[in-house]
């Protein structure tokens, strides 16, 4: 493709499942895959800073810096570029301005109308503008602006939104000022019908881009229509290229998706649960507001190596979510990043050493007990990859 | 415990506390002033992000209110309050209330004080009172105490009166019980000065408190509005007049820089560093200089940048509703305002904290307009090390004898 400011080199692969470890080269170094990329504002990941996030380990994130849309480009230049991938719609974000901005929001084919939750004013973020602020700030890799319809909606508007995601893939495409620098991705739609799919799929996979992600899921849609659509998405995007599957991060749906060939993941999960008092531990989550944590003087994770691990234990962690003091949001999102990191290292190490099967299965019967107890479509989809859990 | 009193300039005392902590190996220089902290974290701050600032205080500050509820956790913990809050390194200061947030009137009782908590108000005879602090195991405590002396808006002799008898009384009852307690012998108590605006009560409690074997003591009752400026200082130094030259002295709730060197001059040792804290939570950055020798070309070119604030301040405030009202101080900028969205300078020029190292005023402004919780993390790096940094300049002008110039500049901008 024209430039490689991108190059993935697939370093292992599992002998069943779709699963890989890859490593992916962008102009601001190398990022081991699978990956997890939490998501924040700038490079900073909520009350983490950046020097804390990179002591965690964290090579790339997401910087949903929809909002400085608003503002001249000049400015965003003068701001400085960010340290990673850039997303305008995550999918599940809610606690970020996109989602609700979306039901205010007006499509046309000339791009998305909405208002600056910054000052009110109306905004028309066109392929064009889109590509225009990303460039500005400069990040290793960009998205196509995509026509982005809830996975739960049916009829011609999810056929319309997917032809048009694929014009205006091109429209970005042509737009881009910087292809030697940054890495334009598409974003594969067609909701949770495999025909529409498909025809993106088709479509968009001529079109001579770095990466690609598989949007349009992660919404309210079941999980065994979701599970179908990734696989359907991962059997027909080109192996030498990255999948990011984008919106998704509960630690069984990134067990599973890596099985189906996906490369990268981002979610702002971890990071707000993290702000409900809500721990990420290999058994599910601890909520430590709760009476049972108030005497509990052992870490969250006896085996994590993060800061709050480190020094506090869960009473302390308890004492201090009852208080005001934001402190308290900080560790627990620290521990959380850190967790998601942790788990995408131990899948990627398994593919390396060809035991992933095996760490799935271990896995699911941390977190579930019996297999009895896994999600029906966990199971499946993931039988259908070569491993099954019995 | 050991106070070393290098030197004393027009009422100034200028030393070091040596043989702090358990291990009697910490060393802290006066004047300066302790780690505010909220439920025992600093707030906004995790061990990482405060270990970047520049001079945090040996000591910290813990406040009664915020964990005295928490005490059986603490007992049942056995390890004290240092290990609990994941600062095991750090030399402990409890006092009995926070200097935030102020609690209400009218709980003092002669057998009692309450403070409030998460979980409202919790009352504490002497007994409970001790048996906390043994659950605490901090370095030094503030005795139970009644700082009480208003009656109403207003100071009441009869009040005043009866509130050094209580803190009295609450003295003689906690040290005795701290003979009883191996464990509480080992921390040092500290004595508290009340007697609200009545100079006769206030000498009474003074030398009383001075009679007793505590530590230290604490100059309360001296904040807020109540009194007019010379009425206080003239109290506090009548006060520090009679208290020993070989321990250390206390002051709360008083934070503002100008204040700070006022009441350095009328003897007193440490303060808290709860105003950086009350700065952050109004979206503002300290910005006041306490550089006494710059160059006289960057005094030209601060008092041009000063003028030009002053101006656009009247025009262009954006009132933002924030939960403390505390009006802003000439120390500061409101990072809120709109002229600060494409300001790309750092929050002071020539500031080496996280915050101005890394990010610009206009960055700053974005996270406070979206209620990023990153703001408050920046902004409490910065007011932390500005302010430590300000005491560490006090210690210097002090050293050379030239507090009158800093005293000079800080008045400048105080009233500006």
């Amino acid at each position: 493709f024209v430039g490689s400011t991108l190059a993935l080199r697939v370093v292992a692969e599992c002998g069943r499942s779709k699963a890989r470890a890859c490593e992916l080269r962008l102009p601001h170094g190398t990022v081991a895959t699978p990956v997890f990329m939490p998501v924040g504002t700038q490079g900073t990941m909520k009350g983490v800073t950046a020097a804390q996030l990179d002591g965690l380990g964290c090579r790339i994130c997401l910087g949903n810096t929809y909002h400085l849309g608003t503002r001249p480009v000049s400015l965003i230049q003068k701001a400085g570029g960010c340290i990673g991938l850039l997303n305008y719609h995550s999918q599940d974000s809610g606690g970020f301005q996109m989602v609700s901005l979306l039901a205010l929001s007006e499509v046309t084919e000339e791009g998305v109308r909405f208002h600056s939750p910054y000052d009110g004013a109306e905004i028309l973020l066109s392929p064009e503008k889109s590509v225009e602020i990303q460039n500005a700030l400069g990040s290793d890799i960009m998205m196509q602006l995509d026509d982005v319809v809830s996975s739960t909606l049916t009829g011609s508007r999810v056929e319309e939104a997917m032809h048009r995601s694929i014009r205006w893939l091109d429209r970005c495409i042509s737009a881009n000022r910087r292809p030697d620098q940054q890495n334009l991705f598409a974003i594969i739609q067609g909701g949770l019908d495999p025909v529409l799919r498909s025809k993106c799929l088709e479509e968009m996979t001529k079109r001579d881009v770095p990466g690609f992600a598989i949007g349009g899921l992660s919404g309210g849609e079941s999980k065994e229509q979701f599970w179908k659509m990734v696989t359907l998405s991962t059997d027909h995007l080109p192996r030498e290229k990255p999948r990011y599957l984008m919106g998704v991060g509960y630690a069984t749906d990134l067990v599973v998706c890596v099985a189906l060939g996906c490369d990268m993941f981002d979610c702002v999960f971890p990071t707000r649960t993290a702000r409900f008092g809500s721990a990420l531990v290999p058994t599910g989550n601890l909520q430590l507001k709760k009476k049972q944590f108030a005497k509990d003087f052992r870490p969250i994770d006896e085996a994590c190596m993060c800061p709050t691990c480190q020094r506090h234990t869960r009473a302390f962690l308890h004492v201090l979510l009852h208080s005001n003091n934001t402190a308290a949001l900080h560790h627990v999102t620290v521990h959380n990043i850190a967790y998601q990191l942790r788990l995408m290292d131990a899948i990627r190490t398994s593919i390396v050493e060809h035991r992933f099967p095996d760490f799935v299965r271990d896995f699911m019967k941390t977190m579930y007990g019996d297999v009895g107890r896994c999600p029906g479509w966990a199971v499946e989809a993931l039988q259908s990859v070569g491993i099954p859990l019995s | 415990m050991k106070l070393n009193l290098s030197r004393v300039v027009r009422g100034c005392r200028l030393g070091t506390l040596n043989n702090l902590g358990k291990k009697g190996d910490r060393t802290m220089e006066f004047p300066g002033c302790l780690l505010y902290t909220r439920t025992g974290s600093a707030p906004h701050l995790t061990h990482d992000t405060l270990q970047v600032i520049s001079g945090i205080p040996v000591m910290t500050q813990l406040t009664l209110s915020s964990l005295a509820e928490h005490y059986e956790i603490l007992e049942e913990y056995k390890e004290g309050i240092g290990k609990f809050i994941g600062m095991p390194e750090s030399v402990f200061y409890c006092s009995l209330h926070d200097p935030v947030n102020t609690c209400p009137p009218g709980y003092v009782t002669n057998k009692s004080v309450s403070v409030w908590g998460v979980g409202g108000r919790l009352e504490m005879t002497a007994a409970k009172f001790m048996t906390i602090q043994q659950a605490l195991q901090p370095d030094w405590f503030q005795c139970l105490s009644d700082g009480e002396a208003l009656c109403g808006e207003v100071f009441s002799a009869k009040r005043a009166r009866k509130s050094v008898d209580r803190s009295l009384a609450f003295l003689d009852e906690c040290l005795k019980l701290q003979e009883q307690s191996e464990v509480l012998r080992s921390c040092v108590m500290i004595g508290v000065i009340e007697g609200g605006d009545i100079r006769e009560e206030r000498l009474r409690s003074a030398r009383e408190t001075a009679k007793r074997p505590v530590g230290g003591f604490l100059l309360d009752g001296f904040h807020g509005d109540a009194m007019t400026k010379e009425t206080k200082l003239q109290l506090m130094s009548s006060v520090t007049a009679e208290l020993p030259e070989d321990k250390p002295r206390l002051i709360f709730g008083i934070g503002q820089p100008d204040e700070v060197l006022e009441c350095i001059e009328a003897g007193v040792d440490l303060f808290e560093s709860f105003f950086p804290y009350q700065v952050t939570e109004r979206g503002c950055a300290l910005t006041f200089s306490f550089d006494y020798q710059p160059n006289p070309e960057d005094t030209v070119l601060q008092q041009n940048g000063k003028k030009k604030e002053g101006g656009d301040n009247r025009d262009h405030i954006d009132k933002v509703t924030t939960i403390k009202c505390i009006p802003e101080t000439a120390f500061e900028i409101n990072l809120k305002e709109k002229k600060y969205r494409d300001d790309f300078g750092p929050l002071v020029e020539g500031c080496s904290c996280y915050c101005c190292k890394n990010h610009s005023r206009a960055y700053v402004h974005h996270l406070l307009v979206t209620n990023e919780l990153l703001a408050g993390v920046l902004l409490m790096m910065h007011n932390f090390q500005h302010y430590f940094g300000f005491f560490c300049a006090i210690r210097e002008a002090l050293r050379k004898d030239r507090l009158g110039q800093l005293k000079e500049l800080i008045c400048k901008q105080a009233t500006s």
